[in-house]
């Protein structure tokens, strides 16, 4: 042992087990515990102390409150010490692997939001007279060329500001053909594979399109004999919607033949482009014979998703779609840029207009700093390592998973629950991962996986994490494997213990309500 | 020409709903290996009654902790009851999916639509090769 110089130990006493320590705050460590705001404070009392402002009188007459407000009085530093502490619970990429599949999580380059604060394109605005943001269009034109050119396809509409705001796009515009070829009452049906994400027969719908769904075949992928017989009776066929590579992470490998065949029908594809990270550079969805495809800006072109600002979902055309693009778009003449407003002269064709302006022009910067930082070959490898690194995941963990398709995987391994001991469920590994530290992988998607398990990895992570995050989920599938109860009680060493997601759902509690006696004291 | 059921008789689909037709009403709802699969069931939504249904039309919706599912019509014709109090105890559904945990009834227009369902038998044997 090693003693200083007042004959102390250096090294601290043995310690006790971590599962039996206990404190009198409730908090962990420097994990704070964290009650809710109205907790915290309390309505009787207020954070600010100013006295009533003299000579003036209320003007509020027959509106003024009769009951007091009820909000909880804090100070200012406990109102920041909440938040605070609320913001340290999150689990952010920042601080960590985010294997969430179909949502493709890489890192947001500081690069991106430095460019992003510039003055010239964070203090402008949308109404500005034209002729004074002319970078800013000049910038949105580059990414739209950028995107066509990735894509192959001859036009993009920039405005739609998320993913389901671009299938929207791209479905009204398959409309508005429709409507042209005076084909819109016959032409109902779309057709969506199983394998296709969530939200494709839900934007079919809202654009008052009939679903029909198409099975998933053995191999993950279209069922084709599936896909044929509903084409039988074209003639009320609108269109597919398909995303490739598909949900269960794997490339439509027929892709060309449903492109041909849809057309063929007189109906249109649609390609969900959420998991294009794993295909950039590599494939021009242009060449598959696409008709309209959304790009995540937030996913592929590494904007954040949420928290750091809203989506951005741009839709790129055909030519057989290209005119029914919405308004507004940027058009160059000579040198100046301006933006086509209205659905009359060079808009007439447009189905319309999604929102108020032109987009989200803080994605539009980030994701132009993300293409040109990393330029085209960047581009291309960046595919090229999401795909290799979430084959690294699968390869690494199919001894002990059980892998939902044989072969090599795109961007995302899935893995079906069949190698869990009987009792143990997908919900309780995703659990015990939080107590390792890490975001949970999506669970219980697609559909066609039994207790699917959703792992993408993107290309940010180094070698040396994926083998910790590998170490961590392989040791508690092997726990799974052997039928380990213990599994049934994480997360343990969360802030907040497994929540009764069935009775949330069941009985929601959407209102705080103050414990009796200050309810009573406060009537 | 409507065919009539003079005795009850129970029949299963690939979608995983059970019918029990009698005369020619068919009362419906989902199996105890469709309920298992789903987990804790936390919102029915049964058909309007008096809605025409078709056979394989989506009639009902039923979510779960993990997932939400369509119920489709396993026979074609009108919906002339529903389940009202499954809005209030979707549980019924996990814990006595083909009794208690009905979706509907629907009187049916065309009892021959029952040659392509499944009997309980052979119901047993899908659900063993769907594992």
């Amino acid at each position: 042992m090693t003693m200083n110089s007042q004959g102390r130990s250096t090294t601290p006493d043995e310690a006790i087990p971590m599962s039996e320590i206990q404190t009198v705050s409730g908090s962990r460590g420097l994990q704070q515990r964290e009650d809710l705001i109205f907790e915290t404070g309390s309505t009787g009392k207020t954070g600010v102390d100013l006295p009533n402002p003299k000579g003036t009188k209320s003007r509020l007459g027959s509106v003024t409150r009769k009951r007091p407000t009820d909000l909880p009085g804090l100070s200012e530093p406990e109102t920041m010490r909440h938040y605070v502490r609320l913001s340290q619970k999150n689990y952010a990429i920042d601080l960590g692997l985010f294997p969430l599949g179909s949502c493709t999580m890489k890192h947001n380059p500081r690069l991106n939001e430095k460019v992003a604060r510039m003055p010239g394109f964070a203090d402008i605005h949308p109404l500005q007279p034209q002729a004074t943001v002319q970078g800013a269009l000049e910038l949105i034109d580059q990414l739209a060329t950028w995107l066509k050119t990735l894509t192959g396809m001859p036009a993009v509409a920039m405005s739609p500001k998320a993913g389901a705001h671009g299938e929207f796009c791209g479905m009204m515009a398959i409309r508005r053909a429709l409507i042209a070829r005076g084909e819109i009452e016959t032409r109902t049906r779309v057709l969506v594979p199983a394998s296709a994400h969530g939200t494709n027969p839900a934007t079919a719908v809202q654009c008052g399109f009939k679903v029909d769904e198409i099975k998933a075949d053995e191999r993950g992928r279209v069922n084709m004999e599936d896909f044929k017989a509903k084409l039988e009776d074209s003639s009320d066929i609108a269109g597919i919607m398909l995303t490739n590579p598909n949900t269960c992470g794997l490339f439509e490998t027929d892709i060309m033949e449903i492109a041909d065949l849809i057309h063929e029908a007189g109906g249109y594809f649609y390609c969900d482009g959420a998991n294009f990270n794993a295909i950039m550079g590599r494939v021009r969805p242009g060449d598959l014979g696409i008709d309209a495809m959304h790009i995540n800006l937030h996913k592929t072109f590494s904007t954040p998703h949420g928290g750091g600002g809203p989506g951005a979902g741009p839709t790129v055309l055909s030519d057989a779609l290209a005119d029914y693009a919405p308004v507004p778009f940027v058009v160059k003449d000579e040198d100046i840029y301006s933006l086509v407003e209205e659905t009359e002269g060079e808009g007439e064709e447009a189905f319309g207009r999604l929102c108020a302006f032109h987009g989200q022009m803080g994605m539009f910067t980030r994701a132009l700093a993300y293409m040109l930082s990393h330029g085209a070959d960047g581009l291309k490898q960046a595919a090229e390592d999401a795909v290799l690194n979430a084959n690294y995941v699968q390869a690494r963990l199919k001894s002990t998973m059980t892998a939902a398709f044989d072969g090599y995987c795109m961007h995302e391994a899935l893995f079906s629950d069949a190698f869990t001991a009987e009792g143990i469920d997908t919900l309780d590994i995703s659990k015990a991962l939080i107590d390792e530290g890490y975001h949970p992988m999506t669970m219980y998607f697609p559909l066609v996986v039994h207790g699917a398990m959703l792992i993408e990895p993107t290309e940010t992570e180094s070698k040396a994490e994926l083998d910790r995050f590998c170490d961590a989920l392989g040791a508690i599938a092997e726990r799974a494997k052997a039928g380990d109860e213990s599994l049934k009680g994480a997360p343990y060493l969360a802030p907040m213990r497994r929540l009764d997601e069935t009775q949330a759902a069941r009985k929601p509690v959407l209102r705080w309500t103050p414990p009796e006696p200050d309810r009573m004291a406060a009537e | 020409m409507t065919q009539h059921f003079t005795q009850q008789v129970t029949f299963y689909t690939e979608d995983h709903e059970w019918v029990t037709v009698h005369g020619d009403l068919a009362t419906v709802g989902i199996t105890k290996y469709a309920a298992d699969q789903l987990g804790d069931v936390v919102f029915v939504e049964t058909p309007e009654v008096g809605k025409t249904v078709k056979k394989g039309d989506e009639m009902a919706v039923v979510e779960s902790v993990k997932a939400a599912s369509d119920v489709y019509a396993p026979l074609s014709g009108e919906v002339i009851d529903a389940n009202g109090e499954l809005a209030d105890a979707p549980e019924k559904v996990n814990e006595h999916p083909e009794t208690e945990g009905w979706f509907c009834v629907i009187k049916f227009s065309d009892g021959a639509e029952t040659k392509g369902l499944m009997d309980k038998d052979a119901y047993y044997e899908f659900c063993k090769g769907q594992a």
